[in-house]
């Protein structure tokens, strides 16, 4: 047997009938272009809230005071008064997990400056609060630890009130405006993150020193929460235990005692839109891969019907010494031929449509380079799978009569 | 005496058809000799398709032994026989059996595509060659539903020569044509016969005999009459004799 003229008899037969070969052909591409298109949207929608997440700081932990009952009655976490300043200091010195960690108090209330004015809510926050919301200063400076030290009445502010408050476009650093009759310099302004995937104007922040938030504005000694941020995505775990374990010392709680805070981290949040995003996927995929199938049986009801079509051909090539494994190699090339170029041609539509929904539709796409390599191999296999049973019919064949088959 | 080309040897066929036992062939012995010109002939239901199925290596017999060219192929396997009908036998068929829609020279080239020995320069040449041979060699690229009755089964010819056989198996090989292209068919048998081949030529048409250097008759698996043509009569002479057709 020699390979190639096996495969350029399966080539001339199939050159011979273009349209039958191009029809089979189009389930095997309607098929991967499908499978193409909506791994890609899946994937992409993924990636675009990874991305979101990774913005927020995929690392982050966020613990706030909560669970607490008096006479029965559940009161609402904000007014909780648990976490305290200690309890930060104690997480920032103990914890063996953590990058960075900030204290945050939070008020909100008019920004004036001039004949302008803005409502806002200014967050007391520690130095590691920019590391943790992965924010960057664009012009100016973060306030100091000196700062904190002496809780002075230093911002830095986002794009969105700096737009507010200097329509004209002037610099703001330096300038001081006013946060409920309190007077601040602003020192620095934030890099624009714009909105966040809850929809969230990241940009409408005042950052003010701790300290100062607490003692000036809302003379208070507690926190509304405690930001940090852990060493790794993946240690996320060990970091919420820890700090749990320090919390529940620090807060003398009992063993049957349930915790007085909450501690939420990224990781939840994106394993959670994950696993939506990775449904719909699975879906989309399920629901591509039937086409497929569907693809597959449709070359393998051509080929059943060529082979009926085509046995005084059979018998003919046997007639002049093709042995079984020729004829069977022979139908066999012609499946896999016709469900590898349908895939080829399938891989082509398949990102011209992702292209199109991306540029059209604006949804974020991802074309995954293993989703073409799998959509490839199934067509091959396919082609080999539902080629297999027709070419071993006509392989199988008696000479005798296939040659005088009418 | 020259070399034997078919011995065969008490050659017994036997169909099982539902509870009976069909006796296709019951015995048969003769030998072909390189050169000769055989026609077999005989009635429907005489074993003669299952004689020339045995002799084209298609079929095994129940019994008995068959010698193509000094090699027995009573105990081959199906591949066995495929190869041995790749290099040794050249079929003539009467519905011509052509590829479709494929030219003159593929059609012919077709055998030595079976054949791996053969390059594809080598298998283009030989089957011009043997196109020329049956004289269509201002036709080498025509497509088979671009020809006639007549020049379908020159090439068909040509195909049968292509690979050089030891015997070339004509079934019924002029029963679809007219009489005028029948014996320009025949004209080129009897050349092929004059230039040293083997041709076995399987019909029921009793004038054909005449034309051929033996002929062999069966009658319900047997032999009943195995000849030799002394007065072979010219085909060529028999054409010009034809009344002129007007649409030739």
């Amino acid at each position: 047997m020699n390979g190639t003229n096996l495969f350029k008899i399966a080539l001339r037969a199939l050159a011979n009938n273009k349209l039958r070969a191009f029809l089979t052909m189009l389930g095997i591409i309607i098929g991967v272009a499908s499978v193409i298109t909506m791994l890609a949207i899946g994937q992409g929608s993924k990636k675009s809230i990874q991305t979101q997440i990774a913005e927020m700081g995929s690392n982050m932990i966020m613990i706030h005071p909560g669970g607490d009952m008096r006479g029965g009655v559940r009161r609402d976490p904000s007014e909780m008064q648990t976490l305290k300043l200690e309890n930060y200091e104690k997480l920032r010195d103990e914890t063996n997990f953590i990058a960075a960690i900030s204290p945050n108090v939070s008020s909100s209330g008019q920004l004036i400056n001039g004949s302008n004015n803005y409502p806002s809510t200014i967050y007391g926050v520690g130095l590691d609060y920019l590391e943790i919301r992965q924010l960057k200063i664009e012009s100016g400076e973060m306030f100091t630890e000196a700062d904190i030290q002496s809780s002075a009445k230093v911002c830095v502010i986002g794009k969105t009130i700096v737009d507010n408050l200097f329509p004209d476009g002037s610099d703001p650093v330096g300038h001081v405006i006013r946060f409920n009759k309190i007077p601040f310099q602003i020192v620095g302004v934030l890099e624009s993150k714009g909105y966040n995937s809850m929809g969230m104007d990241q940009d409408d922040v005042v950052l003010a020193p701790y300290t100062t938030v607490m003692k000036r504005i809302l003379a208070i000694t507690y926190l509304n929460g405690i930001y940090a941020s852990a060493l790794s995505e993946d240690m996320t775990d060990y970091a919420t235990e820890e700090i749990s374990t320090i919390l529940r010392r620090e807060h003398r709680l009992k063993d049957s005692d349930e915790d007085d805070f909450t501690i939420r981290s990224q990781q939840e949040l994106s394993s959670m839109l994950n696993s939506t995003t990775d449904l719909m996927t699975t879906l989309l995929a399920c629901i591509a891969g039937i086409s497929l199938i569907v693809g597959g049986i449709g070359i393998m009801n051509i080929m059943y019907v060529s082979v009926t079509e085509r046995t005084r051909e059979i018998g003919l090539r046997m007639s002049v010494g093709a042995r079984g494994i020729d004829i069977l190699s022979q139908f066999l090339i012609e499946a896999i031929l016709i469900s590898i170029t349908g895939g080829i041609i399938g891989v082509l539509i398949g990102c011209g449509a992702s292209w199109v929904v991306k540029n059209i539709a604006h949804w974020p796409i991802y074309i995954q380079p293993w989703s073409i390599f799998l959509s490839f191999a199934v067509c091959t296999v396919t082609g080999i799978f539902f080629g297999w049973y027709p070419a071993k019919k006509a392989a199988d064949l008696d000479p005798i009569d296939a040659i005088r088959y009418e | 005496m020259s070399k034997k080309v078919i011995e065969l040897q008490n050659i017994k066929r036997n169909f099982q058809v539902g509870d009976e036992i069909v006796h296709a062939l019951r015995g048969i012995t003769f030998t072909i000799n390189e050169g000769e010109f055989v026609t077999i002939m005989g009635t429907s239901g005489s074993g003669k398709s299952t004689l020339l199925n045995t002799l084209g290596c298609l079929d095994t017999p129940s019994s008995g032994e068959y010698y193509l060219d000094g090699i027995s192929v009573r105990t081959m396997s199906k591949s066995e026989r495929a190869i041995l009908r790749n290099r040794k036998i050249g079929f003539v068929f009467q519905n011509y059996n052509l590829l479709p829609k494929t030219t003159a020279v593929e059609n012919v080239e077709l055998p030595l595509m079976y054949n791996a020995k053969v390059g594809a320069a080598e298998r283009r040449n030989r089957a011009i060659e043997a196109l020329k041979a049956v004289g269509l060699g201002d036709r080498l690229e025509h497509k088979s539903n671009q020809m006639s009755g007549g020049q379908m089964q020159r090439v068909a010819i040509a195909r049968a020569l292509v690979n050089n056989p030891a015997v070339i198996l004509a079934d019924e090989a002029t029963g679809n044509l007219d009489t005028r292209t029948s014996f320009e068919i025949l004209v080129l048998f009897q050349k092929l016969h004059a230039e040293g081949r083997t041709i076995i030529f399987v019909t029921h048409n009793p004038d054909i005999a005449q034309y051929s250097s033996r002929n062999i008759r069966l009658r319900d698996g047997h032999v009943i009459e195995d000849t030799v043509n002394k007065n072979i009569l010219s085909a060529s002479v028999a054409l010009a004799a034809l009344p002129k057709n007007d649409d030739d």
